[in-house]
């Protein structure tokens, strides 16, 4: 593929925890205004690698890059948000202001505005005055996608949106990710319903800590590649070796600098 | 009418050191209050007690070598202060060690510290001021000092205001977006010191955390927003302090404890007649809306 081409490019990409990897050796790129799903079981390193793209965990070796000038949206599967914080719906979607006004920058009718439409956008009308602790899930939810409207970023990352959330909900913020991807831009997004994927999704990675398959959602969910990714072991091997140079996956430019990990499943 | 001016309004026209302890105290509610909601609403509030102990060393050792002068004290203070609130900020960023735990772990040594240094010197009554303050002694120094950490206070929140929000309402967000996270909570970190130092003058070093905490608790109890909620919070702050300096003036009581007491009586009619208090929440309503 195309450097240029690429939004996020995984070179060799190990992460994890302890020494122990959750995502390993995971090369390839996401293209630019592609909309993929990420898909695996528990443990698999789906929340791992989204939280490698977004910057908060550090690889453990190999690269994570994503293209210059990209602005990213991500919405966590465990959210540090505050329930019981005095707020209101509008101070949370307006939380997405962040990137364009920064610290100093004071907010503009426009911005305001903004906020509205993006509220409305997802069926909240009327919520904007409500405290965020009277909120259902699925209200909360819409207003969170509400707020990665209003940060309009180039590169979007949901982890595990659809979570006890019911049809409707679902289908509505399906539609909203359908309209990203419409305006080009690039969106990844943790899904277990593999039916949802296959019926929405272009493209999909199945991951099983480490890929398993990647590209047309149809074919990458396919039984043979479902049942393969099943078959890793989502515990821990303390015992097992350290994973260097020359093992059974293929090694392009692969280095431990001497900080060797843990192949968690020998 | 003429009586009630004579109880409440004389005291502070008559006496200069009234008029001082008054002007201390309120500038001292303006900054120190805010900051108590945020202290509060981030769930640190024990920490600001913490800090208040941590502070003493500081103090004590400023104490030791130039006597009772207030910027000595106030210098060492401010450092042991910042010394502890950054390491333990540093431990709770960098390992796993959450903020509470290493918050204690500083303070404690901080506070062993801070006792052997006293030890040093011995008992003295003097130290009986570091400990619980003489509001009503407050000399020109020490309102420049209180007025200068009241404006750096007020300054830093206007400008922090939004970045503070953020940090509170959802931390994961604010690191996803921007580096600022990790700096904005070391400028929250140093305000709380800054107001337990500018309050250990007026009100020692163990009850200054009481003008910080106590009118933020109430003021949750009436707002469920933040700029309300901190208004409030700055005035029930004001109020506790001219109640305590009158009870202290009339009734011959130590000022210190009585504003706190104060601060503390304002708390706990909140709790019960807040509008998000016992008898407005747990009184069963007669009627509810259809939708």
């Amino acid at each position: 593929m195309d450097r240029m081409d690429a939004c996020v490019t995984f070179e060799d990409l190990t992460l994890g925890y302890n020494r122990h990897p959750a995502v390993h050796h995971l090369s390839g790129s996401v293209r630019k205004g592609s909309l993929t799903a990420l898909v695996g079981a528990n443990g698999s390193g789906k929340s791992t690698l989204l939280k490698g793209i977004v910057g908060v965990l550090q690889p453990m070796s190999g690269v994570c890059r994503v293209a210059p000038g990209t602005s990213l949206a991500y919405l966590p599967q465990q959210s540090e948000l505050d329930r019981s914080f005095p707020a209101r719906v509008v101070d949370l979607v307006s939380l997405g202001l962040w990137p364009r006004r920064g610290l100093l920058g004071r907010l503009r009718p426009e911005d305001f505005e903004a906020v509205a439409t993006a509220l409305s956008a997802v069926g909240l009308d009327g919520f904007g005055k409500r405290p965020i602790d009277t909120l259902s899930g699925g209200q909360l939810q819409r207003a969170l996608f509400a707020r990665v409207l209003v940060q309009d970023a180039d590169l979007i990352l949901l982890d595990e949106p659809f979570n006890a959330i019911d049809a409707r909900t679902v289908a509505d913020l399906v539609g909203l990710i359908m309209r990203w991807h419409g305006e080009r831009r690039t969106v990844v997004v943790v899904v277990h319903d593999l039916d949802l994927v296959r019926q929405h999704f272009p493209e999909a990675l199945l991951l099983a800590r480490r890929p398993v398959a990647w590209g047309d959602a149809r074919s990458t969910l396919a039984p043979e590649n479902l049942l393969r990714a099943r078959q890793f072991n989502e515990a821990w091997d303390d015992d097992a070796p350290w994973c260097a140079p020359g093992d059974d996956h293929p090694h392009a430019g692969h280095r431990h600098d001497g900080d060797a990990h843990r192949k968690g499943a020998a | 009418m003429h009586a009630l001016h004579d109880y409440i309004v004389a005291p502070f026209v008559e006496f200069a050191f009234m008029q001082r302890a008054l002007v201390g105290a309120l500038m001292l509610s303006a900054s120190a209050c805010p900051v108590g909601v945020f202290l509060m609403l981030r769930r640190m509030s024990l920490m600001g007690d913490a800090m208040a102990h941590a502070i003493l060393p500081g103090a004590a050792v400023g104490f030791l070598f130039y006597g009772l002068q207030i910027v000595p004290m106030t210098l060492g203070g401010l450092g042991a202060g910042v010394v502890v609130a950054l390491g333990a900020g540093a431990v709770s960023r960098l390992t796993i060690q959450k903020e509470d735990a290493s918050m204690a772990a500083f303070y404690l040594i901080s506070l062993a510290l801070g006792v052997l240094i006293v030890s040093l010197r011995g008992s003295n009554i003097d130290l009986m001021h570091v400990l619980f303050g003489t509001v009503l002694a407050l000399n020109d120094e020490a309102l420049v000092l209180i007025g200068a950490i009241a404006a750096i206070t007020l300054a830093a929140l206007v400008v922090f205001w939004r970045a503070l929000v953020a940090e509170c309402l959802d931390p994961l967000f604010l690191r996803s977006v921007s580096r600022l996270g990790p700096p904005v909570h070391f400028v929250f970190l140093a305000l709380v010191v800054l107001n337990l130092v500018g309050g250990f003058q007026a009100l020692g070093t163990l009850l200054s955390v009481g003008l910080m905490m106590l009118p933020a608790a109430a003021a949750r109890f009436w707002a469920s927003r933040v700029e309300p909620m901190c208004l409030l919070a700055a005035l029930f702050g004001a109020a506790s302090c001219i109640c305590g300096l009158l009870l202290s003036y009339h009734a011959s009581l130590p000022s210190g404890p009585a504003i706190i007491l104060s601060a503390g009586a304002i708390y706990l009619l909140s709790i019960i007649a807040g509008t998000r208090g016992v008898l407005a929440t747990r009184v069963r309503h007669i009627s509810h809306r259809t939708a």
